[in-house]
């Protein structure tokens, strides 16, 4: 087990190193002129050469790439051009919003989805498997972008304009200041991404639940006596979840690096905002920080899945 | 039909059974007009090729048929399981009716402990700590002839093998002392060698334990060693049943009689088989008349007409349902 964990662990470090490389040829190795990139056509000689001596652009690029590299195997990131805020500390502020965003949206769509598709994968093609199947497909073909304009319009405006308040205006609040306040305006963020995630996990959990409804064993475990609302939780849920955290663990490490969409919707201060500020400012370190923190999530989230199928399969459990 | 072994109630007493299923195509009359009995200690073998309703059969007994539309009386102890409210059918199963099956490989939960599973199934039915169940599961392990049963409790099924995964299908299947052992193909999947064992195994746990069983199987030879009684099906129907010794001795109907000759035999110097020539019919709208009546050589105008199952010329508890038969051609 801990051998799997060193090799997985190495993998995903593996692959993190390639995006960072990626990402500096993209940036550093392939543009002619960085340093007017990064200045901006307006800028004077000076500044472009300014600029090229405090970025070290006019070392040859292997050296650029080891000194990249090494700042980024101490964490160091870099300074934002625009805020002269060091990136970590730029990813360290919206990361708690982001994840805030990230984590309440998995907790309810991940119990939605789940309980929706176990009802309708028990009672196949009855009218309540074929409601839940049709809202799940409205949900999952509607873009997040509009289902959190239409959240906002509704839940928020319109019931504002009528006097009720049940989601307030104004901006993020830290769940440390006043957990309820924080509930609150994450409430309709959360729902736009569950709404939308949520429909892929009930489908995933119907399917998977149809197939180990015909497995042998669902017959055996019938066969018994036990109730068959063990059947079904212990049973066949049981073997479901393969799929489901394969599809959980992408899904929350895509979503932690920022969920781009929803935060610029909400004005939420997290790191797709962020991401999305930075490319209009041409803002280079944070684009290129921010970009490198998402794929390192993703690697991690998949080394994760990795782990959980050797601890949901013992047949993957080898020594 | 063999006489009942003592006055009063059987313990099965099934009759006139029908298994149906709504499917697009058309309603599949998997199982009509089935009827048969059983006593303690004794085998019942149902014996039939591939979809002729002999897994179906039993399985609709304790509504393990999904989706089924199931007709009849299944009297089991004078309480029809047919009409049995859900909680009290769920308590049969497993401590009444127990059962293994033919694929012990896929028959277990991949993702559990086999003894785990022993456990579950005993918990279900007695409200004994986790611990006294799991001493039951070892000992029922080293019972049915796994080695070292404390060790290889926990173990997974993939870690045990084909065999072993039966013996450990029947240790759950006997954990609770049933009364009847639906054992559904219970060799088909496994050597030959580890066949002869496990039939040895569960002869030897019916006798020990006085339960019945109803043995389902396509092989003539694993029906003749073990059963007492047999029941041959056809396209959903029984077409002979009899005495096992009864049946090898007087094969009165013609599917019965094709189906012997099919079988290898070691003491015959032709190398060929003679198959049972032609495809068993669809279930779905199957004409009426005799089933085998398209692939019988015998068959004659008559046949045309569903032949009634009745008992032939002198035997006591031999029934066939053929017209030839009838007539005492045979």
């Amino acid at each position: 087990m801990i051998g799997l964990v060193l090799r997985r662990a190495g993998g995903g470090a593996l692959v993190v190193w390639l995006v960072a490389s990626a990402v500096f040829v993209c940036y550093f190795a392939v543009p002619h002129d960085v340093a007017r990139l990064i200045a901006g056509k307006q800028a004077s000689e000076r500044t472009v050469a300014a600029v090229r001596a405090r970025l070290e652009l006019d070392r040859p690029v292997a050296v650029q790439y080891l000194h990249f590299m090494g700042r980024l195997a101490r964490g160091d990131l870099g300074v934002s051009f625009v805020t002269q805020d060091s990136v970590r500390a730029v990813i360290v502020r919206d990361l708690p919003v982001t994840a805030s965003l990230a984590l309440g949206a998995a907790a309810l769509w991940l119990s939605a989805g789940l309980l929706a598709g176990v009802v309708a994968a028990t009672r196949p093609r009855s009218r309540l498997d074929r409601a839940i199947t049709t809202v799940a497909l409205f949900f999952y073909s509607m873009p997040p972008f509009l289902l959190g304009q239409l959240l906002l319009f509704f839940c928020f405006y319109r019931l504002y304009l009528a006097g009720v308040e049940l989601f307030p205006p104004g901006s993020y609040v830290p769940l440390t200041e006043s957990p309820l306040q924080w509930a609150r305006f994450l409430a309709l963020p959360w729902l736009t991404i569950a709404l939308a995630n949520g429909a892929t996990y009930a489908r995933l959990t119907r399917s998977a639940m149809l197939d180990a409804f015909g497995e042998d064993y669902i017959r055996t475990a019938r066969s018994k006596g036990i109730s068959e609302r063990r059947v079904v939780l212990r049973h066949a849920l049981r073997s479901s979840l393969a799929p489901i955290v394969t599809q959980f663990g992408i899904d929350l490490g895509t979503l932690l690096g920022g969920a781009i969409v929803t935060e610029v919707v909400f004005g939420l201060p997290g790191l797709g905002r962020e991401v999305v500020q930075a490319i209009t400012r041409q803002d280079l370190p944070v684009i290129i920080g921010v970009t490198i923190f998402g794929s390192a999530l993703v690697v991690t989230a998949n080394v994760a899945v990795d782990l959980c199928y050797a601890l949901l399969d013992p047949r993957l459990r080898r020594r | 039909m063999p006489a009942p072994a003592a006055a009063g109630v059987r313990l099965l007493d099934v009759r006139d059974l029908a298994v149906s299923f709504r499917t697009p195509d058309g309603i599949v009359e998997a199982v009509r007009g089935l009827s048969f009995g059983l006593d303690p200690g004794r085998t019942l073998g149902l014996v039939g090729e591939s979809g002729s309703g002999k897994s179906v059969a039993t399985a609709a007994l304790v509504g393990l048929a999904p989706g089924a539309q199931v007709t009849g009386l299944a009297l089991y102890l004078g309480r029809d399981l047919l009409t049995l409210p859900a909680e009290e059918l769920r308590a049969v199963r497993g401590r009444g009716v127990a059962m293994i099956f033919q694929s012990p490989m896929t028959s277990l939960h991949p993702l559990y402990p086999v003894g785990w599973q022993i456990v579950e199934m005993i918990r279900a039915h007695e409200p004994v700590p986790t611990r006294q169940a799991r001493a039951r599961a070892i000992e029922l392990l080293g019972h049915v002839g796994i080695p070292r049963a404390e060790r290889r409790v926990d173990d997974y099924p993939h870690q045990y093998s084909g065999g072993m995964l039966q013996r450990a299908m029947i240790a759950m299947a006997i954990a609770l002392r049933p009364r009847i052992l639906v054992a559904d193909e219970p060799t088909t999947a496994l050597d030959v060698s580890v066949q002869a064992q496990i039939l040895r195994l569960l002869a030897g746990l019916q006798r020990e334990l006085g339960m019945a069983m109803i043995l389902i199987t396509h092989d003539l030879g694993v029906a003749a060693e073990t059963a007492d009684e047999m029941l041959v099906m056809y396209a959903g129907r029984a077409l002979e049943q009899a005495t096992t010794p009864d049946l090898f001795a007087r094969p009165s109907h013609p599917y019965t009689r094709a189906l012997l000759r099919s079988r290898p035999r070691l003491d015959a110097a032709v190398a060929r088989l003679t198959p049972v020539p032609g495809q068993p019919p669809s279930l779905i709208a199957l004409p009426a008349g005799c089933p085998f009546r398209p692939r019988c050589a015998e068959a004659v105008e008559r046949c045309a007409k569903t032949p009634p199952l009745v008992a032939i010329g002198g035997d006591e508890g031999h029934d066939a349902a053929c017209w030839l038969v009838g007539e005492g051609t045979a």
